[in-house]
Formats: C-alpha cells, sequence, structure tokens
C-alpha cells in the first residue's frame, strides 16, 4: 500500500499526471468534442462524474468480491461492465433533463465507456494500489484535470475558427498543434515543481 | 470482393490512423520508441484479429439490441488472455507499455472494426480486414515511433540492434516526451491531408 498524501495524489490527477496532455488518455473526445466550449463543459461534467463513480465502485468491486474470490483476473471484464452501466445511467439522466447537450455530444456520449480516460483512472487506481479515500480522490482530481483541459483546448479553437491557415491544416492537424503548445507547457512547468 | 484490394484497404483507405482516426491514444503514448511500437501493435493486431472472427463467426447469433455489450466481453477477453501472455513471456515489455495493454480494450479500432466490418461479413472477409487494419496500425505506429525515437535519440535501436544512428546526434529531448507525440501527429496528418487534396484537384 502506497502511502502518499492526498494533496500530493490531487494535484498529480490534475496537473503532473493530466489524463490529455501527459497520459495521452481520451484523446477522440479531446479532438472530437473540443469544438465549442459548451459541448466541451458538458462532456467534461459526465466525464468527471463517471469516473468518480467509477474509480469508487471498481474499487469496492475488486476489494471486495474480486480478491475474497480470487478470480483477480477477472478485472478488465468486471470493470468494463460497471463504467458502462454508469455510462447508462448519465445517458439517461442527461436525455432526460438537457435534450439541447445531448444532442449536442452526439456520439460522444455512449462512447464515454470506451474512452480510455475512465478506464485508464481505474487501471491506474489498481496499479498504483491506492486505498479506498485515495481512488476516490485520484478519480475526481483526474477528472477535474480532463476539464480544464478540455475547457482550455475548447476556448482556444473556438476562438481559431476564422484563423486563415492553409487548407491542409485546417482541422485535426491544426488540433494537434494547439495541443502541442499546450502540452509544452504543461510539461515544463508541472514536472519539474516536485510537489 | 478480392482478397488482396482487401487487405490493402486497410493499409491505404481505411488505415486506422489516418484514414478512420480512431485509436489515437495508444498512438501517441506508446511510440517513444520502434520497440514500443512494434510490442504495442503485435498486441492489438491479436485482440482485432481474433475478435474479428469471433464476431463474425457469431453474428447471426447475436442479438442486435445488445451487440455492442456482447462485442466488449469478446474483446475484453481476449485482451485479458494477450495482458497475461505478455506478462509472464515479455516482462520489460509489458512494464514499458504499462496500462495501455489492458486499454486495448477501449481501442476503438477493434470495436469500431467489430461493428462496422465483422457484423456483416463472412469469417474469412473479416480475418483479411484484421489484417489489413493491424498492418496499417503497425507502419504508422513504426513510422511515429522511429520520427521520435531518431530525433530524440538520435539512432534507432530495436531488440539490441542498432538499425539507424545519425552522424550528428539532434536530441531534441521533446520529441520523446508528449508534445514530440503532438507535434509528430499534427505534421504528418498534414501531409496526409495535402496528398489528398492534390488527388483531389487532379482528378476532377
Amino acid at each position: 500500500m502506497v502511502e502518499k498524501e492526498l494533496f500530493a495524489i490531487f494535484m498529480d490527477g490534475i496537473f503532473i499526471k493530466n489524463f490529455l496532455l501527459i497520459q495521452f488518455l481520451g484523446l477522440c473526445s479531446f479532438v472530437g468534442v473540443t469544438k465549442d466550449v459548451k459541448s466541451a463543459a458538458g462532456m467534461s461534467g459526465a466525464v468527471v462524474f463517471v469516473m468518480a463513480m467509477a474509480s469508487t465502485a471498481s474499487y469496492l468491486i475488486y476489494t471486495y468480491v474480486l480478491v475474497p474470490a480470487d478470480m483477480q483476473f477477472l478485472d478488465l471484464i468486471s470493470f468494463i461492465v460497471v463504467i458502462a452501466a454508469l455510462v447508462q445511467l448519465v445517458e439517461f439522466v442527461v436525455r432526460k433533463n438537457i435534450p439541447s447537450l445531448y444532442r449536442s455530444l452526439g456520439i460522444y456520449l455512449p462512447l464515454i465507456t470506451t474512452n480510455c480516460a475512465v478506464l485508464g483512472a481505474v487501471l491506474l487506481n489498481e496499479n498504483a494500489g491506492y486505498n479506498f479515500i485515495q481512488s476516490v480522490v485520484f478519480g475526481v482530481s483526474a477528472g477535474l484535470g480532463y476539464t480544464v483541459v478540455m475547457l482550455m483546448m475548447a476556448g482556444i479553437r473556438e476562438r481559431s475558427t476564422f484563423v486563415n491557415v492553409p487548407s491542409a491544416i485546417r482541422g485535426l492537424p491544426q488540433a494537434f498543434f494547439i495541443a502541442l503548445m499546450l502540452s509544452m507547457a504543461f510539461v515544463n512547468y508541472f514536472w519539474v515543481i516536485p510537489i | 470482393m478480392d482478397p488482396l484490394s482487401e487487405y490493402i484497404r486497410g493499409i491505404t483507405r481505411d488505415n486506422p490512423i489516418f484514414g478512420l482516426v480512431l485509436g489515437l491514444c495508444p498512438t501517441l503514448a506508446v511510440t517513444t520508441s520502434v520497440e514500443n511500437a512494434i510490442g504495442m501493435s503485435a498486441g492489438t493486431a491479436f485482440v482485432l484479429i481474433c475478435s474479428n472472427i469471433f464476431v463474425s463467426a457469431l453474428r447471426k447469433q447475436i442479438p442486435s439490441a445488445v451487440r455492442l455489450p456482447i462485442f466488449i466481453i469478446i474483446i475484453a477477453t481476449f485482451v485479458s488472455i494477450v495482458k497475461m501472455i505478455m506478462q509472464a513471456y515479455f516482462p520489460p515489455m509489458y512494464a514499458a507499455l504499462g496500462v495501455f495493454i489492458p486499454l486495448i480494450v477501449v481501442n476503438c479500432i477493434i470495436i469500431g472494426r467489430a461493428e462496422a466490418y465483422a457484423n456483416k461479413n463472412n469469417v474469412f472477409y473479416s480475418f483479411i480486414d484484421g489484417l489489413g487494419i493491424s498492418t496499417g496500425f503497425l507502419l504508422v505506429l513504426m513510422l511515429i515511433g522511429g520520427i521520435r525515437e531518431l530525433l530524440g535519440t538520435g539512432q534507432i535501436v530495436t531488440f539490441d540492434y542498432t538499425l539507424i544512428t545519425l552522424p550528428i546526434n539532434p536530441s531534441v529531448t521533446t520529441m520523446i516526451l508528449p508534445p514530440g507525440a503532438f507535434l509528430t501527429i499534427g505534421s504528418l496528418m498534414a501531409i496526409v491531408n495535402y496528398q489528398k487534396e492534390k488527388k483531389r484537384a487532379k482528378g476532377g
């Protein structure tokens, strides 16, 4: 069991091990849903919720079901089932209460199931051997780190829509070049500060 | 449909990275060296080919309402197999690829091909499709890994063989850090787009 302060885990999740820019988890939604700030915010909200719930639920299942039954090799399958069920729940809630957000998220909402960020958070928790509170803190902070970067990216992309660039660079390459600059900032600032 | 053109299609038009733009996470995360790129593609190829064959063989039995959960369970089973094999026989490779081996489960390429191709075609063509897509994935990963390793460390070392050594070592360390991945894939994608545009302009 790794003894690590909760604050250090929190900062780890948001900045030092930022999911999008440092670990490359969840890039499909990163380039797919960041065309405007509103859908990026909605997507991030859904991901934070699913990530926090998934960290909680998968910790409980791993510790109280799989380990006593000596079936740790089933971890992947049980985690993905838990995540799929949670995403289904979020989808029901969003469709019922915020239909406009449901339409703008489109295919990406059911795809949170196959978003590597969520399963990645769960697996990193398992690998690091975090206890219950640490797992939940890491899940929430990873979600917040995802949100920060999604909002920055969406803001920059929204403003760069009318920038005159060669047509070959418009679209995805442009998004990657913006990500390059954000990533450089994150690597250079947060890797050198020992927290 | 002849098998050869189906195979080529996976490398060119339906290339997973530049054509379909799926599976970006492993593409960027593990391409710090050619060796990692090969290991990652091998794992992905095994899962993709097996799941394509399996889904295609069972496509008449799988009810369409619950097909996605069933695909995910099939894929997760094969990924667990790959994970255990790698852990047992290639521990250094497993340590280098880390969390990205279990994350093959959520690689969009695999579930995308199950849904778009294996679910509609017979076993033989699904096998060919899996083979073609895997080859396309391998080539792109090796290209990106090669560029990053060469510029980042000045040489390409694969399984203890030094393939290329640059006369002057540029050692742009940024290339093997996360920003280098974004730079490489952004530039490659821009080149691919430029070529596509040129071809379209010529055609009409």
